[in-house]
């Protein structure tokens, strides 16, 4: 009897499926869409990272739709469990490829791991690599990496400007000699990214510095904290992910007696679900933003009321509009769009989806100054920055945050590194090294 | 407990399975899957970890040594691979692939010596030191990684006599030639009497030893041949799917995952091996596109991907306790069933066992 109800159930949802079906072609001839994957972890040591990020993304396409859409395009997305894995990552790529026949213009991993593990597919499949404020630093290097983005600035820019930062409490560079510094990293690609221009801004200052490794998931943080107990160094530089490394490392630090005003976190670790766990103990810890929190801003406050206040909203927790990771993947996500107009308007698509390399001139051709951003309700979020065909890092600046124990207190305007020329030499160096190796010939930029 | 409710005993199904596995692999599969997301995101996958389950099978189903670090073995084989290509880009693929495993077999006979001493769950925690030393080992010196800044390496392109294999579909056959040849070897040689003494020992070393079979040469032979397969395995991960990679990637919880592969699949059986990875790898990807396909926007996408684990994890216990022998025990229960055999060819069965 039941199976025979089952059975009734499923002709019925097959039927439903097939009229459906029928449904769809028409109503997809009637408006234009165009198609973004969503390769998000929500799940595991990351999610609070992933939750936010990919959850702004997802507001914002959804708050686009709600006004019209890009020119009258509708944006449609499909989501794929990454787990900030590098191995699910290339499993969803190839998942969310391709949606109705319609390819991907551009891929986020929002972690170096999944990004590493795609960045050589990009020029032959014709997608652009997002990567807003991760993953390769040499990709801003345009000329030999045409598909590859690092807007929202790199991490040897982030440490740079870190650097910049405690030479001036220091009170200058002369100051900084004999200085000690720790890098303490998870002992992955992304905890060793910016080693190579923290190391020879260390030699040329005549800063001592010590790299400890901390294997992941990084739980467990003792045996290092006792290290840097005995090293003494002057300032904390640490690189971890995930809430769980973040948090531990600030109740190691307390209980070892190192000071939270001497340790800097990376961007991966500043939001406040890194902070909230280890309760007192983060109070005072220095964190760097690419995006700065906050619900004040135009954007934020409309997305609120209409996403949200329509029951779109795709954070469970309406109150985490305006953290850290929602409001980086907010700047991300509007970056897209942005980059997806402007592509419309150079190709004459107006109104029409794009191709992948129509998406990578566009956003190539990115402009985001004051002016611009006031008009998309951002203004003062995100450092103004531009992309151009040879730099493919945008800004390259970073503003300073202090935790305050209950939330983030902005200490620095955007900062760009003392000496950015030599950053961009470190950069195109190793762009270099990397085409040689590779058999590239980098393109020209005129 | 006695073992024999742990192992599955040999049945002539590995092979038949096995061939026709290899026949639709080779003569249906072309012809009817055309995408390129089921041969380079499904299909190279499966059979890469199958591979390397079916070395974890060698070492654990068959030696019945309790091992943990074939994520490390093939980190081994990887990186080895890489850097014969590199450094000596004349050789032929094949033959830098072979070498890559015997690299990796060399780690398992090392890490396979505390079996002599220790087994059970402690032979276990000594063979997680094969997972750390290695990933450590390639971490900790650049030059296993060309120097790379970052530390990750881009896997050369497969070039077999001057022909280039780089399309999903082509990597596809070199992954599906490299299992079949290797499978092939593996299903003979636990038929034969290298796969007799790994059982005797299995199943009673002391009486093994004292039948005249060498604990020493049985056991490291069979870490060696294990990680040998694992190394092999771990080369073509890497450079079929991964394309790019660092040492995380093949981190304790692959080893965990092929642990699992081979005791889901069912102990003691090459059709174990594949149909755990199948399960271990595919069924998670299942969950996710039935969780965003048809849940999409209904659910809150964090809950649906939290669900997923839920679901997998309550199945894996459920298999557990309705078939501690495994997925490859439960497919012949149901094959029994469906197609009865005679009461002669059981009784021929039995005596055979006994």
């Amino acid at each position: 009897m039941k199976w025979k109800r089952f059975k009734g159930g499923l002709a019925a949802t097959a039927t439903a499926v097939a009229v459906l079906a029928t449904l769809g072609p028409d109503a997809a001839m009637a408006e234009e869409t165009q198609y973004f994957p969503i390769a998000s972890s929500r799940v595991g040591p990351y999610s609070a990272m992933g939750t936010g990020y990919y959850g702004a993304q997802i507001d914002y396409m959804n708050y686009v739709n709600m006004n019209g859409g890009v020119n009258g395009v509708m944006l449609e997305w499909q989501e794929c469990e990454t787990e900030y894995n590098a191995v699910k990552t290339v499993e969803c790529y190839q998942r969310l490829m391709e949606k109705d026949g319609q390819r991907i213009l551009v891929f986020d991993t929002l972690g170096t791991p999944g990004a590493y593990a795609v960045i050589n597919r990009m020029a032959d499949d014709n997608v652009v690599l997002a990567q807003y404020g991760y993953g390769r630093t040499d990709a801003a290097d345009g000329r030999v990496w045409p598909w590859v983005f690092n807007a929202a600035s790199h991490y040897w820019s982030q440490i740079a400007v870190k650097m910049k930062f405690m030479a001036e409490q220091e009170g200058g560079i002369e100051n900084m000699r004999g200085k000690k510094i720790v890098h303490l990293h998870i002992d992955s690609a992304y905890g060793r990214e910016p080693l190579p221009a923290m190391r020879s801004i260390a030699e040329d200052w005549g800063v001592e510095l010590v790299e400890i490794s901390i294997p992941p998931p990084g739980l467990e943080q003792q045996s290092q904290w006792l290290q840097i107990r005995k090293e003494r160094p002057d300032w904390v530089t640490f690189w971890g992910a995930g809430s769980g490394m973040n948090s531990t490392a600030m109740t190691n630090a307390a209980r070892v007696g190192f000071p939270r005003d001497r340790m800097i976190y990376v961007t991966f670790g500043a939001a406040e679900e890194d902070m909230f766990p280890a309760g007192d103990a983060a109070t005072g810890t220095y964190a760097m933003a690419n995006a700065l929190p906050g619900d004040q801003f135009p954007l934020v406050q409309a997305i609120k009321e209409q996403v949200y206040g329509g029951s779109k909203g795709n954070l469970a927790e309406e109150s985490r509009i305006g953290t850290v990771y929602w409001n980086r993947g907010l700047g991300a996500a509007v970056t897209y769009i942005e980059a997806l107009r402007i592509a419309q308007e150079m190709h004459d698509k107006v109104g029409q989806a794009v191709t992948g390399a129509e998406f990578r001139d566009g956003y190539e051709s990115l402009v985001m100054d004051d002016a611009r951003l006031k008009e998309l309700g951002i203004e003062g979020m995100i450092a103004p920055f531009s992309i151009s065909c040879e730099n493919h890092e945008g800004a390259g600046k970073f503003a300073m945050m202090q935790w305050d124990g209950e939330k983030f207190e902005q200490v620095t305007d955007w900062e760009a590194p003392l000496d950015p020329t030599y950053i961009r030499q470190l950069v195109e160096n190793s762009a270099a090294k990397f085409a040689s190796e590779n058999g590239i010939t980098p393109r020209e930029c005129s | 407990m006695k073992p024999s409710t742990v192992f599955m005993s040999y049945t002539r199904n590995d092979l038949t399975n096995f061939v026709i596995l290899m026949g639709l692999g080779f003569a249906v599969v072309p012809f009817v899957v055309q995408t390129d997301y089921w041969y380079s995101s499904i299909l190279i996958p499966w059979l890469c970890l199958s591979l390397a389950a079916v070395g974890q099978q060698i070492v654990m189903g068959y030696a019945g040594q309790l091992a943990l670090g074939a994520a490390g073995f093939m980190a081994a084989g990887a990186f080895a691979l890489f850097n014969l290509e590199l450094r000596l880009p004349f050789m032929p693929f094949p033959f830098n692939l072979m070498i890559s495993g015997l690299i990796a077999a060399f780690f398992g006979i090392i890490f396979g010596l505390p079996s002599l001493r220790v087994r059970g769950i402690y032979l276990m925690v000594a063979t997680l030191a094969a997972q750390f030393f290695i990933i450590w080992m390639i971490d900790k010196f650049g030059w296993f990684k060309n120097y790379d800044t970052s530390g990750i390496i881009t896997a050369q392109d497969i070039v077999i006599f001057g022909r280039e294999f780089t399309s999903p579909f082509e990597m596809y056959l070199v992954v599906l030639v490299t299992v079949t040849v290797l499978t092939v070897l593996a299903i003979n040689m636990t038929r034969g009497s290298t796969g007799r003494n790994w059982m005797a020992v299995r199943d009673m070393d002391i009486a093994a030893e004292s039948m005249g079979i060498s604990l020493l040469r049985t056991k490291l032979q069979a870490f060696a041949i294990s990680a040998f397969f694992c190394g092999v395995a771990g080369a073509l991960f890497a450079f079929t799917y991964l394309k790019s990679m660092e040492p995380v990637a093949f981190d304790i919880k692959l080893s965990f995952r092929i642990l699992f592969m081979v005791i889901l699949g069912g102990l003691g059986t090459i059709n174990g091996a594949f149909i755990g990875a199948a399960f271990i790898l595919l069924f998670p990807v299942v969950l996710n596109t039935l969780g965003n396909g048809v849940f999409h926007g209904m659910i809150d996408a964090t809950i649906i991907s939290s669900i997923e684990l839920v679901v997998f994890g309550v199945l894996i216990i459920v298999f557990m306790i309705y078939e501690p022998l495994g997925m490859a025990k439960l497919w012949d229960s149901i094959k029994a069933k469906l197609a009865p055999q005679s009461t002669l060819e059981q009784a021929q069965e039995k005596q055979q066992r006994l």
